[in-house]
């Protein structure tokens, strides 16, 4: 028992150091900007760098529209799957796990063929309309994320008997959907949602390639040009990570409209 | 005409039929049970009046209005079910005014209405507990009162009692018969439990492999049970296993002993094997004067069979005895009495009964 026991903890500290030392030395580096002491002189630039707020705020903007849209096509989906077609569980799942197989790479080689200027529906022609198509892609690269989130939220409440009650008491799909479904699930949601803010703020592929000012490519930017920024850079998009885990954390513990014993 | 007519109705799942030609007239103000065994059909009927399955043929009539094509949410019935279906993410306030609101009804209505429902559950100091700080008993409640809170025409229970331990459930099935009667609202009542339905029922419908097996009231159905399966189902019974030993003259012999059913025996011949039941309340155990339920003519003439006490269990105000008649159990329940200690195992004792008291069940 006790050789399990110094075998376990020598695993965690194994694990332990070796998440978190590339972490700590990446930080050091990061504070060695000015020569001879340690300051935040990195982080100060990154700061007041215009392309960083700009590019910041352009994927907060798109990873909000991410999430709302996800959450109006997977809610609604997964309710219908649970209630009326639980035949097609396996096949929506299949669906939802493909975006995880495909590379993003091959996704936006796709739209490109299909939206280019010389196509019938030319999306790639003007700004607003790619940003369209990158939000989309974005859908469709955090659909895994969120569709487990929310059918996993889903299955902790018994649906089909509350839709039955909502609808005995006069209820659409719609109000059944807005005041019954949705608020039962929010923690689902918000986790769902905090995940896809996470891969859409680091996302690359797709925007270097779809040509948007989005966050993921201004990392690689700086990355190439540039000594100590990087390093904090890294430092801040871990960060924003870790934050949106421990807000699935809170979410999830905090007031939660228990199922009734 | 019934206010709520079940006409003809028949649902089925592909080939397989799960609920037969049911057919049934419920007057307005009439509190109906539907009662029965677990996958009899009586859940799928009760949905089939809410909107939850379409019958396969057949139609549902509420005061003369064909229901049958519309949608729950069009119906104005309403339902409580077996799991309390509270919406966990409103309060019981919310809960109770969600129809009303649905409905579009104005504010200056709905909080009236609400603290209205409250008081008559006897619960307006739980108005903004959420369902998951209720106990069972109180979420029943909650649910009734949402499902009274927007009038309907038929109030229609699931089994509501089901999840509920043996106290809260008498004490709850005299409040919801209570309120009932205030309201005289048409009501249909699910339960597999024959001491709910009998206690609370205006009639009885016991349901058995998707049919009706019989109608009637508490009274009728315990006491003149027309089948087999509602003797048997409804309340307890010793069965006797005989030989008809003169079917003119309606008797019977339980091993070398004979009795008489008081009635012709139609279409058997001496040597028949037959079956015949006997209700506990039914059956005196001469020479032990706790008393029982057996009333009658005193001077009738009684069937006296004699045997063996098997088993005295004492149950407080009722003692329960079972006697041995050779192949046959008998169960007869005496009122317990004070100064008279029960009869011992294993002590000879004779069982009477009148004759009228036998059923005369199928054949062997």
């Amino acid at each position: 028992m006790k050789q399990t026991r110094i075998g376990s903890w020598l695993a965690i500290v194994i694990g332990t150091l070796y998440f978190v030392v590339p972490l700590i030395g990446t930080f050091e580096f990061s504070l060695r900007m000015r020569r001879g002491e340690y300051s935040f002189d990195a982080y100060r630039v990154v700061f007041g760098d215009p392309q960083f707020q700009a590019t910041f705020v352009y994927s907060t903007v798109l990873a909000l529209c991410t999430i709302v849209i996800g959450v109006l096509l997977v809610v609604p989906t997964a309710y219908w799957v649970q209630l009326r077609l639980p035949k097609l569980r396996p096949l929506v799942e299949f669906i939802t796990l493909l975006p995880l197989v495909i590379p993003a790479i091959v996704i936006v080689y796709g739209y490109v063929r299909l939206y280019n200027s010389a196509s019938i529906l030319p999306m790639t022609g003007s700004a607003r309309s790619t940003d369209l198509l990158l939000t989309f892609g974005y859908v469709t690269l955090a659909l895994p994320y969120m569709y487990r989130a929310v059918d996993t939220g889903l299955r902790a409440i018994d649906v089909r008997t509350l839709t039955e009650a909502a609808e005995n008491l006069g209820a659409g799909w719609a109000t059944i959907l807005f005041k019954v479904i949705f608020p039962n699930v929010r923690s689902a949601i918000l986790s769902g949602a905090f995940l896809t803010f996470a891969i859409v703020i680091g996302e690359f592929t797709l925007a270097s390639l779809l040509n948007r000012p989005a966050f993921g490519p201004y990392l690689q930017l700086i990355g190439a040009n540039r000594a100590y920024e990087p390093s904090a850079l890294a430092v801040i998009a871990f960060m924003v990570t870790w934050a949106c885990m421990g807000l699935i954390n809170v979410v999830g513990a905090g007031k939660q409209f228990k199922a009734a014993p | 005409m019934g206010f709520l007519e079940i006409a003809d109705v028949r649902k089925d799942y592909g080939a397989h039929t799960v609920v037969h030609q049911f057919d049934l007239d419920v007057a307005r103000g009439e509190f109906v049970s539907f009662l029965g065994p677990s996958g009899c059909g009586k859940t799928t009927t009760l949905r089939m009046v809410a909107g939850f399955e379409r019958p396969s043929a057949g139609a549902i009539r509420i005061d003369g209005k064909d229901i049958t094509r519309l949608r729950p949410n069009q119906r104005h019935v309403g339902m409580v079910f077996q799991s309390y279906a509270l919406f966990p993410n409103m309060t019981v306030a919310q809960n109770v005014a969600f129809g009303l609101k649905v409905a579009r009804r104005p504010a200056a209505e709905i909080a009236p209405r609400v603290e209205e429902m409250l008081n008559l559950i006897k619960l307006p100091q739980l108005a903004a507990r959420y369902p998951y700080q209720l106990s069972g008993g109180q979420q029943q409640r909650v649910a009734l009162a949402r499902a009274l809170a927007v009038k309907p025409q038929v109030l229609l229970l699931d089994e509501p009692l089901s999840a509920l331990d043996a106290k809260i459930r008498v004490s709850l099935r005299q409040e919801i018969r209570s309120l009932q009667r205030a309201l005289g609202i048409t009501t249909i009542y699910v339960t597999h439990d024959q001491e709910e339905a009998l206690s609370m029922s205006d009639r009885v419908v016991v349901m058995n492999e998707g049919r009706i097996d019989q109608v009637g009231t508490p009274f009728e159905i315990y006491n003149q049970p027309k089948t087999r399966f509602v003797a048997s189902f409804v309340g307890t019974l010793s069965v006797l296993k005989g030989s008809v030993a003169d079917a003119a003259a309606g008797m019977v012999a339980i091993g070398e002993q004979k009795i008489g059913t008081g009635r012709a025996i139609a279409g058997a011949n001496t040597g028949d094997p037959c079956q015949l039941a006997l209700r506990p309340e039914s059956a005196l155990l001469e020479g032990y004067g706790g008393g029982g339920a057996a009333g009658g003519d005193a001077d009738a003439p009684r069937n006296r069979l004699r045997g063996v006490i098997e088993e005295v269990s004492f149950l407080g105000s009722v003692v329960r005895i079972r006697v041995r008649v050779g192949d046959n159990l008998i169960s007869l329940d005496t009122f317990n009495s004070r100064g008279i200690a029960p009869p011992e195992i294993g002590q000879a004792a004779t069982v009477s009964f009148a004759p009228a008291d036998l059923l005369l069940l199928d054949g062997a």
